[in-house]
C-alpha cells in the first residue's frame, strides 16, 4: 500500500476519535441530547473496511455510525449539525446521532433497531445483481445484533441469493451491558458462516491494515462472483454503550488492557517506525483536525432550527 | 404499614418485588434486566433504567434471566412458559421494539384462549416503555397502545400515577391473561403516595384525577398530567374540568367515561399516540354512539401528529400534546 494512503487512513481514523471527543464534550454541555452512541476504540474497524471498496459501493450500518459516515466522507459539520438536531444537519435534524444518512455518497443509514438494516443490506445486494451491477455492501452491526433471527434469515438469503453484500459483526463483546459470553451460544461467532455455506472469518479490528487486507478480499470474491461474506471484527468500545452508561459492568482493568490495543496510537508507532510521517507530521494533523471538529462545532452551534412545517414534511413522497 | 411518596419507577420495583416474593413462579425475563452481571458487580446496571437493579441479588439467576437480543425468541417462550404454570413478566425495552416479537403477541399470546375453546390460558406480563420527549428520534420514542388495543385478546394499562402503577401492575401479574403494562419513561421519577403494602386496582376501572362539571377531559398515561395542568389554567377562565384517567385501555372502562360525559355534555380526549385507529379516536367512537344525545360540542381529540417522531428538539416539542394545546382545545368548545 502506497504511503499517501496509509497517512489518509490514520487521518480518517484521528478525525473520527476527535469529533467524538468533541461530540462527547458537547453532550455533557447539554447542546446534544438524546443517544449519543460513540464509537471510540472502534475506528479501525470502519476506516479499515471502507478504505477497501470504491466511491460507488453501499454501506449501511447501526446506531453506533458517526464513524462510518466520517469513513465515506461526509461533512463532519453536517453530522455534527444533525447531532444538535438543526436545519442543516444531514438527515434535517429529524434522525440524530443514530440516524445519519449521506444519500450522494451511498451512506444508507444509521440504524437503531438492532438488526433492523440486516435485511435491508441484504435487499441492496439483491437490487445490484437484478440490475447487473458490480457494487457491493458493507453492513455493519454488532455482536448483539448476530442473536436476532433477521441475521441468520439474511445469510441464509444471500448464500441462497448470491449476493453482494459483507456482512460485518463488530465484536467489542458487549451488547449494552451483557457479555458476548453470557448472550450468545457458541461465541466463536465467525463460524457461524458455516451454517450458510458462505465464508466467515476472524479479524483483528484493531488493525486497521488487517481489516483493510481481509475486507478487501471479501470484497473481491463478492464484486466478482457474488460470494457473501461474514466477518466477526474483534475490537472493543473504550467508551461506555451510549453516553448515560457508566459502564459497572467491566473492570477498568479490563478497559486499561484494551486500551493498550488503541488502533490508532498502534497504528501512529507503526507510521513512525516505518519512517511514513514524522511527530512534527502527526502535530500538523492534529491541528488541521481539530480546525475541522471545532469548525463543524461552530456551524452546528449558528445553523438554524429546523422549522414547525418541518415535522409534516418527509412523511410521504 | 404506611403511605410514603416513591417514584413510577419504585412502584414498579415494589410490585414486581411483592409478587416475586409470594408467588414463586413470577420470573423476569428481559434484554439487561440483570444488569449484564459479571464479575464485576452482579447487577451492574439493571435495564436502562435501571428498574430492575438489585432484582438478581434477591431473587437469583434462575428468577431473573437477561436475554440475548432475540425479542421473537424470549418474548415466545415467556407466552410458552406462561401456558404451563409460569406467570412470567417480560420486558421489551422500547414498544418500538413491537415490530421484532409481534407475532408473539399477536398470533400467540392474543389467540391461545380462544382458539384452544377456552382450555388454554397465558398468564403473563409484558411489561414496556412509551412515550416521546427525550430526544430519542423516531424508533424509540413512539406510543403504540393503540395497535395493541386492535388485538382481542390481550389486556392493556397504562399507569399515569405511582399508585396506579403499583396496583395495576400487581393486577396484571395475578391475572389469567396476557397483559401489556405500558409505562411512561418520561414519568418514570415522578413522585406520588404508595401504600406500602400490597394491593392491587382492578383491571377496567377508571379513575377521575380531578372532579368537575364543565367539560371532561379523558387522558391517558403522561396526558393526565398535562391534562390536570391544562384544567387548573381552565379555572381562570371559570371552566371546572373533570379529568377522567382510563387507566385500563383494555378492557375499557366506559361507564365511567360515558357518566361524565352525560354529567357535562363536552369532551375532550387526550392521547400521545398517532391519530389515525388511535385511543382517542376508539374512546370518540364510543361516546358518539352512546352519548351522542348528552353532547352540546363536538367530540375533540388532541392527539401527536401523523408522523414518525423527529428527533430535533425543536420539532419534538411541536409534535407532542402539551397543556397549552389541551387547554385551547377545551376553549373552542365552549365557543357558541
Ligand atoms: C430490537 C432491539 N432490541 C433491543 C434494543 C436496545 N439496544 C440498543 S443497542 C443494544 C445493544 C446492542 O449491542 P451490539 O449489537 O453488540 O452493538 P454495540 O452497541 O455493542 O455496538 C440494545 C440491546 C434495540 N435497539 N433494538
Ligand atoms: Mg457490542
Amino acid at each position: 500500500m502506497d504511503s499517501e494512503k496509509l497517512i489518509e487512513m490514520y487521518r480518517q481514523m484521528l478525525l473520527i476519535r476527535r469529533f467524538e471527543e468533541k461530540a462527547a464534550e458537547m453532550y455533557m454541555m447539554g447542546k446534544i441530547g438524546g443517544f449519543c452512541h460513540l464509537y471510540i476504540g472502534q475506528e479501525a474497524v470502519a476506516v479499515g473496511a471502507i478504505a477497501a471498496i470504491r466511491k460507488d459501493d453501499y454501506v449501511i450500518a447501526s446506531y453506533r455510525e458517526h464513524g462510518h459516515a466520517l469513513a465515506v466522507g461526509t461533512e463532519p459539520r453536517r453530522i455534527m449539525a444533525e447531532l444538535f438536531g438543526k436545519a442543516t444537519g444531514i438527515s434535517r435534524g429529524k434522525g440524530g446521532s443514530m440516524h445519519i444518512f449521506d444519500a450522494e455518497r451511498n451512506f444508507l443509514g444509521g440504524h437503531a433497531i438492532v438488526g433492523g438494516h440486516i435485511p435491508l443490506a441484504t435487499g441492496v445486494g439483491f437490487a445490484i445483481n437484478y440490475e447487473g451491477k458490480d457494487q457491493v455492501v458493507l453492513c455493519f452491526f454488532g455482536d448483539g445484533a448476530v442473536n436476532t433471527g433477521v441475521f441468520h434469515e439474511s445469510l441464509n438469503l444471500a448464500s441462497l441469493w448470491k449476493l453482494p453484500v459483507i456482512y460485518i459483526c463488530e465484536n467489542n463483546f458487549y451488547g449494552m451491558g451483557t457479555a458476548v459470553t453470557r448472550a450468545m451460544a457458541g461465541p466463536e461467532m465467525y463460524l457461524k458462516a458455516k451454517a450458510y455455506d458462505i465464508p466467515g472469518e476472524l479479524v483483528d479490528g484493531m488493525n486497521v491494515l488487517e481489516v483493510w487486507e481481509k475486507v478487501g478480499k471479501a470484497v473481491e470474491r463478492a464484486r466478482h462472483e457474488k460470494i457473501p461474506t461474514f466477518l466477526e471484527v474483534r475490537t472493543y468500545r473504550f467508551r461506555g454503550h451510549s453516553m448515560s452508561d457508566p459502564a459497572l459492568y467491566r473492570t477498568k482493568e479490563e478497559v486499561n488492557e484494551q486500551r493498550k490495543r488503541d488502533p490508532i496510537v498502534t497504528f501512529k508507532q507503526k507510521l513512525i517506525a516505518e519512517g511514513i510521517l514524522s511527530e512534527e507530521k502527526f502535530e500538523e494533523m492534529e491541528k488541521e483536525i481539530k480546525a475541522i471538529v471545532d469548525e463543524a462545532v461552530e456551524f452546528a452551534e449558528k445553523s438554524p432550527e429546523p422549522p414547525e412545517e418541518w415535522l409534516y414534511e418527509d412523511v410521504y413522497a | 404499614m404506611a403511605t410514603r411518596e416513591i417514584t413510577y419507577q419504585q412502584a414498579i420495583q415494589e410490585a414486581l418485588r411483592s409478587e416475586m416474593r409470594a408467588d414463586p413462579t413470577v420470573i423476569l425475563l428481559g434484554e439487561d434486566i440483570a444488569g449484564g452481571a459479571t464479575t464485576v458487580d452482579e447487577d451492574a446496571w439493571g435495564g436502562p433504567l435501571g428498574t430492575t437493579r438489585g432484582f438478581i441479588k434477591e431473587f437469583g439467576k434462575e428468577r431473573v434471566r437477561d436475554c440475548p437480543i432475540s425479542e421473537a425468541g424470549f418474548v415466545g417462550a415467556a407466552v410458552g412458559a406462561a401456558t404451563t404454570g409460569l406467570r412470567p413478566v417480560v420486558e421489551l425495552m422500547y414498544n418500538d421494539f413491537l415490530g421484532t416479537c409481534l407475532d408473539q403477541i399477536l398470533n400467540q399470546a392474543a389467540k391461545l384462549r380462544y382458539m384452544f375453546g377456552g382450555k388454554a390460558k397465558v398468564p403473563m406480563v409484558l411489561r414496556t416503555t412509551i412515550g416521546a420527549g427525550l430526544r430519542k428520534a423516531s424508533q424509540h420514542s413512539q406510543t403504540l397502545y393503540s395497535i395493541f388495543a386492535h388485538i382481542p385478546g390481550l389486556k392493556l394499562i397504562a399507569p399515569s400515577t405511582p399508585y396506579d402503577m403499583k396496583g395495576l401492575l400487581i393486577s396484571a401479574i395475578r391475572d389469567d391473561d396476557p397483559v401489556v403494562d405500558f409505562e411512561h419513561k418520561l414519568i418514570y421519577w415522578k413522585k406520588g403516595p404508595v401504600p406500602e403494602e400490597s394491593y392491587t386496582i382492578p383491571l377496567g376501572k377508571a379513575d377521575i384525577k380531578r372532579p368537575g362539571k364543565d367539560v371532561t377531559i379523558v387522558a391517558i398515561s403522561r396526558m393526565v398530567d398535562f391534562s390536570l395542568e391544562a384544567a387548573n389554567k381552565l379555572t381562570s377562565e371559570r371552566i371546572d374540568a373533570e379529568v377522567v384517567d382510563p387507566r385500563t385501555l383494555w378492557p375499557l372502562d366506559e361507564a365511567t367515561i360515558l357518566e361524565s360525559v352525560k354529567k357535562t355534555g363536552k369532551v375532550v380526549i387526550v392521547d400521545e399516540s398517532t391519530p389515525n385507529c388511535s385511543m382517542a379516536r376508539n374512546i370518540a367512537a364510543i361516546i358518539a354512539d352512546k352519548a351522542f344525545d348528552y353532547l352540546d360540542a363536538p367530540v375533540k381529540c388532541v392527539n401527536a401528529p401523523p408522523t414518525p417522531v423527529p428527533f430535533s428538539p425543536s420539532l419534538e416539542d411541536f409534535y407532542l400534546p402539551n397543556p397549552d394545546k389541551i387547554f385551547k382545545t377545551v376553549m373552542s368548545q365552549f365557543k357558541d
